[in-house]
């Protein structure tokens, strides 16, 4: 077995790992910091922990971008950019303490903001990746516009760690909004869709929407004249201010999901209780109507809390034109994402096939059965 | 023995009727074209410097003909070669000499216009600016503005991933799909993304906008659309050296502005588009500078001003703001007809599209007008200037292979500086044919074996739009003999495989 030799002891030690593992073909359960764990299929395999890869490599405020080491805390990044003045447009969910950048990307999830400002992968410019071989690459850049080769840094973006480790990424950031203000409107969940499909065309800056328990909160932010003219708007619809403190706690709970109509406790997972995460065009009439629910995006993100056939919940999405997701359950036998079709499932095994040749970066965790 | 001309030509031809005879019943009476006269309009795209005659040429009216006729070819072995409007700039819509080119144009149907929902879905050959123009009366319109947008199709725009003015403020193409319908290459039905905003399992979406032809043949396209602004106002500003104007550029973005567009020409860009559209631009200045704020009124006012102010205090000689719409669209004028404009004072020109680090753009700009010296050619510049995507036309004469010789050169020089500022060799246009060399400066031996391997998952048998994107190793072998240019490796001290 030959060592890597490089100054950089936490890059050694992962092209190390990597490299026995397919010279053993073991299985790798690639880490950061265990947050999203609970998230998908169970992950499996031996840990490797990106961790020790940390650091910011690179901030250039005035270019927007922001190049960080896999390992490096997402606490820690959005601090750094938080002191000049930026942050991390797609609000990527933290569930808990501890997460890390290169979970974020290879989670692909974003929060509340998503649907206004973008996903996780729209803002990922560029990645360098370790993969089954124990080769080094890098793809994208550190530029906003490139189409050199095919995007395969936005192709690991939601990859869950199955297609190799994420070592180095670079985001698009962008300057904090000057002015932001939540409204709450008290309406029924048809009453809420209907008034968002109604203001769809509304060159507002609304940069969240979600709707729980009878109500539907909007958060707008941007420049204060926007921001100003859409809250006066909402206002002659009955809507109210919400207090910025306030504001803030409640978008906070929804994009870590401490809310807890998120937390399903032992006792709720025992009695069949599930979360489903139901990703649908944002106006679609579903065949299925149970459970407690929360949208968000719009309408375009509709979580489902409740006892609950998967057969059901996945046919409903599906002739929507949507996906399913079984987040949270004591059960997850029927797959935790929905089931490819077989033309794309044969392209994800090839994909799978030339980023990681032996099979070690956890196949399952996508799908049962790799 | 017959000479290797004559079986090359019997061997076309015996090809020919195989697929003629396969694809009756397939087509339409008058889809597939054969004729050598009937194929010379397919012989290029937008880069006519390359030319090839395809085997033939398809035209198809739905997607069931698409479908068919790839099965057919897939069983045949037949090349495909897709293709929108041919307008784009790196061959990638170039004929196989034994493929067959698939033309997506007669797909023009839009299919529908959801306002609710904020989408809409058309079929891959309906053209960009059709769907900003459907969209309009439901209040909204397609972001992705590219240029050529009277032209160009949504299928051409997904497979290259365009941008166009609008997309520092708005995204690129990427940004504004939420599903594409297709085929693979060999006929099977296929879709990527969702109606909702992801879809589950790996992001393939992401891999096929961008993919040049490459990975599949795009059948049907939904896009997002975005509310119009009650109002937009364009502000140009004077420059006396393209380094200041560059300066300024990087101080908007810094100051956390993000305009709807902002652009840079150089005096000499300037002039030919003055000359072309007569829109009153300074031509004193020695670059310009068109920056676009929209929104609502009271947001722009806003806008306009804190422009103003980062653009005086950057050394702006002249700032004008329009005051109406017409005005508006006269200062856009001159920058949307800059590549014909360009074509009015040299008879050829060499569009380029690398992208740098804003901060560079100075820099890059200065060393430019060295190279100009170096190859005794002339080198206007316009560019996507928000997002450091640099379009340097090099004007040439092709009737003179040496001066075409020095513009390839000249390209090649602009793209690999890019590369070595921390950029990379590609915008908007795409790779194609035209930059398969400068892939061998910008990424590895390994990384491109990666991206040989992507296509591979996608099109085992390699037969969508093959030779494109991905330059062999034998080609970066011999490229690599002529420039030894690699730039920094990332972790250059560790072993690659
Ligand atoms: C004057 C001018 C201005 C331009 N300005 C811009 C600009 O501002 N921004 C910009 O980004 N580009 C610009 N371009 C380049 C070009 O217009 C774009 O790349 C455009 O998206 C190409 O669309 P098309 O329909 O002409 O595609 P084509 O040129 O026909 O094809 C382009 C590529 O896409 C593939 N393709 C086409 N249709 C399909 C399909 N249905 N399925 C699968 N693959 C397909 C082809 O194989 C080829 O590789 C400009 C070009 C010109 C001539």
């Amino acid at each position: 077995m030959t060592t890597t030799q490089t100054a950089d002891a936490p890059l050694a030690r992962l092209v190390d790992a990597v490299r026995a593992a397919a010279a053993d073909h073991e299985r790798l359960e690639l880490r950061g910091g265990g947050t999203k764990a609970f998230y998908g299929e169970t992950p499996r395999g031996r840990p490797l922990d990106t961790g020790p890869l940390a650091g910011i490599v690179s901030h250039e405020p005035s270019e927007l971008v922001v190049t960080v080491r896999a390992g490096t805390p997402l606490a820690e990044l959005e601090a750094a950019l938080a002191e000049r003045g930026q942050y991390l447009p797609f609000e990527p969910p933290r569930f808990a303490p501890g997460g890390t950048v290169g979970g974020m990307v290879a989670s692909g999830l974003s929060g509340p903001a998503r649907a206004a400002s973008g996903s996780v992968r729209d803002h990922l410019l560029g990645a360098t990746i370790l993969d089954g071989r124990a080769g080094i690459q890098r793809f994208g850049g550190r530029v906003i516009k490139n189409v050199a080769g095919f995007d395969v840094a936005r192709l690991f973006a939601g990859s869950w760690g199955t297609l190799g480790v994420l070592l180095e990424v670079s985001l698009k950031v962008l300057g904090s909004p000057v002015a932001s203000e939540t409204c709450l409107l008290d309406v029924d969940e048809e009453r809420a869709r209907a008034l968002l499909a109604g203001w769809r065309a509304r060159p507002w800056p609304l940069t969240a929407s979600a709707w729980h328990a009878d109500r539907l909160s909007l958060r707008f932010a941007g420049a204060r004249a926007a921001v100003d003219a859409a809250v006066a708007a909402v206002a002659a619809c009955g809507g109210r201010r919400l207090e910025p403190d306030a504001a803030l706690r409640w978008w906070t709970s929804l994009r870590d999901q401490t809310l807890p109509f998120f937390r399903l406790d032992a006792a709720a997972l025992a009695a069949g209780e599930a979360l489903w995460r139901l990703s649908v065009p944002p106006t679609a009439a579903l065949a299925e109507q149970g459970g407690v629910r929360l949208f968000e995006w719009g309408g375009a993100l509709l979580w489902r809390r409740g006892p609950a056939e998967a057969a059901t919940i996945r046919a409903a999405a599906a002739a929507a034109g949507g996906h399913a997701t079984l987040v949270r359950a004591a059960d997850k036998r029927c797959g935790a994402q929905a089931p490819l079709l077989p033309a794309i499932a044969a392209i994800h095994r090839r994909l799978k096939q030339a980023f990681d040749p032996h099979g070690i970066f956890d196949p399952g965790r996508l799908h049962p059965g790799g | 023995m017959r000479p290797p001309a004559d079986r090359a030509r019997s061997e076309r031809q015996r090809r020919l009727a195989d697929l003629e005879a396969a694809l009756a019943g397939v087509l339409p009476a008058g889809a597939l074209l054969l004729a050598d006269e009937a194929l010379v309009p397919y012989e290029c795209d937008g880069l006519t410097a390359y030319r090839q005659r395809p085997l033939a040429v398809a035209i198809p009216e739905d997607e069931a003909q698409v479908g068919e006729l790839l099965r057919i070819c897939h069983r045949l072995g037949v090349p495909i070669v897709p293709r929108g409007a041919g307008t784009g700039l790196s061959g990638g819509a170039l004929p196989h000499p034994q493929g067959l080119s698939l033309s997506l144009a007669k797909l023009d149907r839009i299919l529908s216009i959801d306002a609710a929902a904020g989408t809409a879905t058309v079929e891959a050959g309906v053209r960009n600016l059709a769907v900003s123009e459907a969209a309009a009366a439901h209040g909204f319109f397609y972001a992705p503005d590219p240029s050529s947008q009277i032209a160009c199709t949504l299928g051409g725009n997904v497979a290259e991933n365009s941008g166009g003015v609008h997309c520092l403020k708005y995204g690129l193409t990427l940004h504004n799909v939420l599903r594409v319908r297709g085929f693979t290459a060999s006929g099977e039905p296929v879709e990527f993304g969702g109606l909702g905003l992801d879809a589950a399992g790996l992001d393939l979406l992401a891999l096929v906008v961008g993919s040049e032809g490459m990975l599949a043949v795009i059948t049907e396209v939904t896009v997002k659309l975005v509310p119009l602004p009650p109002l937009a106002r364009c502000v140009i500003a004077s420059f006396t050296d393209v380094a200041t104007a560059g300066g300024a550029v990087a101080a908007i973005v810094a100051a956390g502005l993000v305009p709807a567009g902002l652009e840079l020409m150089d005096r000499r860009m300037t002039a030919a588009a003055e000359a072309f559209v007569h829109a009153g631009y300074d031509l004193q200045a020695a670059a310009i500078l068109l920056c676009e704020c929209d929104g609502l009124p009271p947001e722009v006012d806003e806008q306009i001003e804190r422009v103003r102010a980062v653009l005086a205090a950057r050394g702006a000689t002249r700032i004008e703001v329009s005051r109406d719409e017409a005005e508006r669209l006269r200062f856009w004028s001159g920058r949307k007809n800059a590549f014909p404009a360009a074509g009015g004072i040299s008879p050829d020109y060499l569009c380029m599209d690398s992208t740098i680090p804003r901060r560079c753009l100075a820099e890059m700009l200065v060393l430019i007008e060295a190279m100009e010296r170096k190859f005794a050619l002339e080198c206007v510049n316009v560019f996507h200037a928000g997002d450091g995507n640099l379009h340097p036309l090099i004007l040439f004469d092709a009737a003179d292979p040496e001066q075409l010789r020095r513009a390839e050169a000249f390209g090649a020089e602009i793209l690999e500086t890019s590369v070595r500022l921390g950029g990379t060799i590609s915008g908007e246009h795409g790779i194609g044919v035209e930059k398969l060399n400068s892939m061998c400066v910008q990424f590895s031996a390994a990384e491109r074996a990666q991206f040989a391997l992507v296509k591979e998952a996608f099109d085992p048998q390699q037969r969508l739009n093959p030779g494109k994107v991905i330059p062999t190793l034998a080609r970066c072998a011999e490229y690599g003999r002529l420039h030894v240019h690699r730039g920094q490796l990332p972790h250059a001290d560790l072993p690659r495989f």
